[in-house]
């Protein structure tokens, strides 16, 4: 064993984490995450076990959905992710399209791999768990709406990144949904939450989304107040993301990074 | 179409990559830009695409700024083709025509895409998945890619690098045939001095983001006292800069 070869490779990988503030972070909060994550969802279930008792499949729901929203942002990103892979990159933004329609292009593919991804899940699960998201009723529609505006607004903002940042910002992309999943009140109530996180949580569309889907299924009502909350704060996402990426490709621009990213 | 590059200076950090350069490059000409690596003419021919923002100076293609609104316009009767950019390696060749056909907005496009490819002889492979090409199947997919919306000025870089001597003199041989066929501005960064003296009216030649000479090929070989533009090349490439 020659321990200055093995030092030598173990540098390789050191000065790549080293020359990466990404993957600095991606190294940190994933295990960050999990914990949160995870510790309210027992911290939940240790106080109010019988929340959930007459109420089959709202877990199953909420994971759907979740994933739902997970598939359209991660298709955003894994499109233009495709574009850097490839190294097709500059041959895109010397070809005549507007940003806009750069943008509206992937939005429109972006549904697409969703629905493939989704649709056969959506349909195992009700033979199999005899849980079918459609009991959510007509509001579906729009909770739906509502996550995959918010899904493509985190889509735009990561691929804001890595138009900025390049290929070393693909971490972030991969984990952006996990890291919401704590504050998204995802699988539990946001009374759960400590106060401060309350609060935050509350700018986040998710928690409409979801505090709508468990009172859809659990109480049987629809706060169409709610709905909408879900969907104006999700639109106001959208339009932040929509100027961060504008943000980032006059910076790439300058940075001249359209050129040679991916190299 | 022609190119006016006016007082073009780019600055990344502290680092000067291109400095206070200025030439025209006229219709229907070919115009070499050469000199050593990192010289500055990947980030000259980014700022004449509208790729990277120049720190100061201005591109006109036309008359008109290539960062303006009619950016779409200028873009559209424009192309680019090098080596170290790619197209997508899981579509086939027709895909990958086909997808930039319609972003160049080509009517007729399958006619454009047979006739180009007949030309470029593409057709044994045009169903083919681009990532499984050979580097001169690639190389000539590129070049196909680059005249798909048959531009008004065409940005060649490196063109035959890494191609074996045959596909190389095919690669030329095509550049000149087109050339002589159509109405069209070539602008070729080159290491290959060869392929230069074959292909350009007129040639720059830029060290250390600087403009250190110009003329033609002959000009610059006589000027050096050089027999040919490869020991020009590394005469200037070697001596102290003096701009033209």
């Amino acid at each position: 064993m020659n321990w200055h070869k093995i030092y030598g490779l173990s540098l390789r990988h050191i000065y790549l984490i080293r020359n990466s503030f990404p993957r600095i972070l991606d190294l940190i909060y994933w295990p960050s995450v999990q914990v949160f994550l995870w510790g309210f969802i027992s911290e939940f279930f240790t106080v109010s076990s019988s929340y959930y008792n007459n109420t089959v499949g709202v877990i199953l729901t909420a994971a759907i959905l979740y994933d739902f929203l997970f598939r359209s942002s991660i298709s955003y990103n894994m499109m233009f992710l495709e574009e850097i892979w490839s190294r097709n990159f500059s041959n895109l933004f010397i070809a005549p399209i507007k940003i806009s329609e750069i943008i509206a292009a992937l939005t429109m593919t972006a549904i697409f791999r969703t629905l493939i991804g989704l649709v056969p899940a959506v349909l195992v699960a009700i033979p199999l768990f005899g849980v079918s998201i459609f009991k959510l009723g007509i509001p579906l529609i729009f909770l739906l709406i509502a996550l995959y505006i918010f899904g493509i607004s985190l889509g735009l903002l990561v691929t804001s990144g890595l138009l900025r940042f390049g290929p070393s910002f693909e971490n972030i992309a991969w984990a952006s949904l996990f890291f919401l999943a704590p504050l998204g009140c995802i699988y539990y109530p946001i009374e759960i939450l400590p106060n401060i996180l309350q609060i935050i949580a509350k700018g986040l569309p998710l928690v409409h989304i979801f505090e709508e889907m468990r009172n859809i299924l659990i109480n049987q009502t629809v706060n169409i107040a709610q709905i909408i909350k879900s969907i104006l704060i999700s639109i106001i996402y959208f339009a932040v993301g929509v100027m961060v990426f504008y943000i980032s490709y006059y910076g790439a621009k300058k940075k001249g990074t359209l050129i040679n990213i991916g190299e | 179409m022609n190119i006016k590059v006016q007082n073009l200076t780019k600055k990344f950090n502290n680092y000067l990559a291109v400095n206070n350069i200025s030439f025209t490059l006229e219709k229907n000409k070919t115009l070499g830009l050469l000199g050593p690596n990192g010289c500055g003419k990947t980030t000259s021919i980014g700022m004449m695409l509208g790729l990277i923002t120049p720190s100061s100076g201005k591109v006109l293609i036309n008359d008109h700024n290539v960062d303006s609104a009619n950016r779409n316009d200028l873009l559209s009767r424009m192309n680019f083709a090098s080596p170290y950019i790619e197209l997508p390696k899981k579509l086939t060749v027709r895909q990958n025509l086909e997808v930039y056909g319609r972003l160049y907005g080509i009517k007729d496009l399958k006619n454009r895409i047979s006739e180009i490819s007949t030309d470029l002889n593409l057709n044994n492979f045009l169903n083919k998945n681009t990532g499984e090409l050979s580097s001169g199947q690639k190389n000539r997919v590129s070049l196909a890619k680059s005249l798909i919306n048959k531009p008004d000025v065409l940005f060649l870089d490196e063109p035959t690098a890494s191609l074996d001597p045959d596909i190389g003199d095919f690669v030329r041989e095509y550049i000149e045939i087109y050339k002589s066929k159509n109405q069209i501005t070539i602008l070729l960064a080159s290491h290959n001095m060869k392929e230069v003296e074959r292909l350009c009216d007129t040639v720059i030649m830029m060290k250390e983001g600087k403009i250190v000479d110009r003329g033609t090929c002959e000009d610059l070989v006589d000027r050096h006292g050089r027999d040919n533009l490869e020991d020009t090349f590394l005469k200037i490439a070697r001596s102290k800069n003096e701009l033209a």
